[in-house]
């Protein structure tokens, strides 16, 4: 193995000048680097990370972005990433790299500045109109109230032609698409409310509707603004989860070892994996012998033996020794990439959920319009004067305008999703939380998200200490996840280690090593010539004496058991199904009180298991993380991710886990329950506002005061309704 | 009431000067980091950047 990479972390800057005459050579631009800060939190941090970044020599610029938790930084071409991160890390901040890229779509939020814009011209615009407005309430005088209806007119056409082109554009698309949408109706009645009034206001009449048609404007942008940041937030940090992995591998080429991007492999390539790194294709192994943890796929915690011959698939990973794989598919052929294609397949069949508040519109647009066109053929009928038909349809139309209807959802999601987010839970999708809510069954993987995937050694306190002594002498000298934990365990118990000399270690089998005079060896089953029991183990065998055994089960995640408890008193059932052995789920199992549980499921049993849930009317919540939850995932009514998951899962569940513990899991099925009850209350307020004022309107009293009134009232109490949210 | 030749216009010229403050400021890229600034203020050395 040789250190020839353009990556690695130098001592002296000049050293690197040829391995990086080669990284220039492919990408000759200056760098443009940004590096996720997650710990950032306060002005200091602020001053001390730019001071330190500014110091190394290329770098140009280095500024933080204390919201996004990032730093972005212009640096020469021969700035890496790493160095960076080395030179944060010696500060005592913890950075990653971001895969710039990835970030550029979410950088710049011209959509969300656009929305503001016309929300800031609207409001602007409200508050003018509705001055003069009120001086026309209050009596003004023939002469004064004709200037002053032009004066509302001269402000509220430009600012309903400006402001009211996002419902216009959206209400156009779903006419064209054959759909009656929420934005039909606003767009209506916003055109309505407008001609209307210039038509009066050029005959002099009495009432004229300019405020009613900004400000309906202003509170239907409002409510779209929040839509669009809860959107963006989540977009922005998911972006940030995917471009947390920057995809790179090691190729063994004619020139050497090189660090190139998963994306440019080919079938045929040779690469090589380091112990501890994933697999980025699917391949063969040439060259090398090691253990393969494969959890991540299959579910199976306990790790498989690789060498020249076997087939390994991308996202698993390595162990013990490095291996050297000959590339057999790559990038959209590998077995990660068909699997993200049936997540895509199973997410559209998702997105046939329909959300409350199109439910509610579903219900609403028609009675609107037909109510409205009701009262205007009714008033024709009654005293065959078109121009207060007309009014009172306006009327109708304005009066029963989804103001508070267009609050009601986003105001509860924002205020729902910033609690949410504050405990560590991403919401990917906006109507997560309505899915959430309505959950009776939660099904959890096994390992990786019950478990960390961290092996704990079992009963140490059986065995005799001179035995101990020689397993923590041959243990420490390994890297193997098994090894790790059984040495930290001895150490911990104050077993000093006992001299063995000549260890060697065989990857993928074991250690050996000499203890006066005995050969002692610590490794796997068939190696020291073990029955192998159906449990994680590692077995010692000292001369010619039978091996001793060390089982392991696997570390429970922080707040597992907390959280099965947790969802149990909300109601929930809750199972457990595992690709795993059947002792291994036995045994978690019964430590964190699930009774309802199922060993070796595969993939596709996993997601046909749920859909059966599914048909037999059971809303299912599944929590997993590995690829062979993957179906499941997509397929269940609603799915949590744990970060540390691979990203497929991550794209295939509608919440992700930000934090190790578990235990949000059960916040966040309280606070979804609790949204879901806001936003039925919220309907039902508008509702009682529309009420009270429809039959006015239908009756031709309904004056612009009385409009003004009641939309801006309902507003504000759904508004104020959501805020509850924040106890 | 001829006052109020002069009170609309200034009314609506008050408004828009606001209207256009917020404008530039959106212009300029204030609200990219509104944690970043409250806590920048704290900072001893001179900070001229917002960086478009």
């Amino acid at each position: 193995m040789t250190n020839a990479t353009p990556m690695g972390v130098m001592a002296c800057p000049a050293c690197v000048a040829v391995p990086l005459a080669l990284a220039v050579a492919q990408n000759p631009a200056p760098a443009r680097l940004i590096l996720s800060l997650p710990n950032a939190h306060c002005a200091a941090c602020i001053g001390q990370i730019e001071a330190g970044l500014l110091a190394v020599p290329g770098v140009r610029s280095a500024r933080v972005n204390l919201t996004m938790r990032r730093a972005r930084i212009d640096a020469a071409a021969d700035v890496t990433a790493d160095q960076l991160v080395s030179v944060l890390a010696r500060l005592g901040h913890e950075a990653h790299e971001l895969d710039a890229t990835a970030l550029a779509l979410t950088d710049t939020d011209h959509q969300g500045r656009d929305l503001l814009m016309r929300l800031a011209v609207a409001g602007f615009a409200m508050m003018n109109v509705m001055l003069l407005s009120v001086a026309v309430w209050s009596g003004a005088g023939e002469g004064l109230r004709g200037m002053f209806h032009w004066i509302s007119a001269s402000i509220a056409l430009p600012t309903v032609a400006f402001s009211g082109q996002p419902f216009f554009r959206s209400a156009w698309a779903s006419l064209r698409a054959g759909r009656v949408g929420m934005d039909v109706p606003i767009s209506v009645a916003i055109l309505l409310a407008t001609a209307i009034s210039v038509s009066e206001t050029i005959q002099g009449g009495q009432y004229a509707w300019f405020d009613a048609a900004v400000t309906l404007t202003f509170f239907l942008l409002a409510g779209r603004y929040l839509d669009h940041r809860t959107r963006a937030v989540a977009r922005s940090a998911a972006a940030v989860l995917t471009a947390l992995e920057v995809p790179r591998a090691l190729l063994i080429g004619s020139a050497g070892m090189q660090s190139v991007a998963v994306a440019s492999l080919v079938a045929g390539d040779l690469i090589l994996v380091r112990p501890g790194g994933r697999m980025p294709v699917d391949g063969v192994v040439t060259q090398g012998q090691s253990e393969i943890d494969r959890a991540i796929l299959t579910g199976e915690a306990t790790p498989v033996f690789a060498g020249p011959g076997s087939v390994v698939s991308a996202g698993e990973t390595n162990l013990t020794g490095p291996l050297t794989l000959r590339v057999t598919h790559a990038g959209v052929d590998s077995s990660l990439h068909r699997m993200a294609d049936l997540v895509a397949v199973a997410e559209a069949a998702r997105g046939r959920y329909t959300a409350l508040a199109d439910r509610a519109a579903q219900i609403y647009v028609p009675v609107v319009h037909i109510l409205s066109f009701g009262a205007f053929a009714f008033w024709l009928a009654l005293t065959h004067d078109a121009r207060l038909a007309i009014n009172i349809a306006a009327a109708v139309l304005i009066i029963t305008c989804p103001c508070a209807l267009g609050l009601a959802v986003p105001a509860v999601v924002t205020a729902a999703s910033g609690q949410l987010f504050q405990r560590g839970l991403l919401i990917k999708n906006g109507t997560a939380l309505e899915r959430l809510a309505a959950t009776d069954i939660v099904v959890f993987d096994k390992t990786g998200t019950l478990t960390q995937g961290v092996p704990n050694v079992m009963d140490l306190s059986l065995m005799q200490r001179p035995v101990l002594a020689i397993a923590l002498t041959l243990a420490e000298g390994s890297l193997h996840p098994l090894a790790q934990s059984l040495a930290a365990a001895i150490h911990d118990l104050g077993v000093p280690p006992a001299a063995v000399i000549a260890i060697t270690e065989t990857p993928g089998a074991g250690i050996a090593g000499m203890w006066q005079g005995t050969r002692v060896r610590l490794g796997r089953a068939e190696w020291v010539g073990a029955t192998a029991v159906d449990m994680t183990a590692t077995y010692l065998k000292i001369g010619d004496s039978p091996p001793i055994a060390f089982h392991f089960t696997d570390r429970l995640r922080p707040g597992a058991a907390k959280a099965v408890a947790g969802l149990r008193a909300l109601g929930l059932r809750v199972m457990l199904m595992s690709g795993d052995a059947d002792a291994p789920v036995q045994a978690l199992a019964g430590r964190i009180g699930i009774t309802d549980y199922a060993a070796q499921v595969s993939p596709l049993d996993k997601s046909a298991r749920i859909a059966a849930l599914r048909a037999a009317g059971h809303k299912v919540l599944m929590i997993g993380d590995g690829l062979n939850d993957t179906a499941a995932l997509a397929a269940a009514h609603v799915s949590i991710a744990p970060a540390s998951a691979l990203d497929a899962a991550r794209a295939a569940s509608d919440i992700v886990l930000l934090g190790i513990d578990l235990e949000p899991v059960v916040e966040a099925v309280r606070i979804a329950r609790l949204s879901v009850r806001r936003m039925r209350q919220n309907f039902a307020i508008s509702v009682a506002y529309n009420l009270i004022a429809v039959p006015f309107a239908l009756l031709g009293f309904a004056t612009p005061l009385m409009s003004a009134i009641a939309m801006s009232a309902s507003s504000i109490t759904v508004s104020l309704n959501a805020m509850r949210m924040k106890r | 009431m001829t006052i109020l030749i002069w009170l609309i216009p200034i009314s609506l010229f008050l408004g828009l000067a606001g209207l256009g403050a917020f404008w530039w400021t959106l212009r300029h890229s204030q609200y990219d980091d509104p944690s970043g600034d409250a806590e920048r203020i704290l900072l001893p050395d001179w900070d001229d950047q917002p960086k478009p």
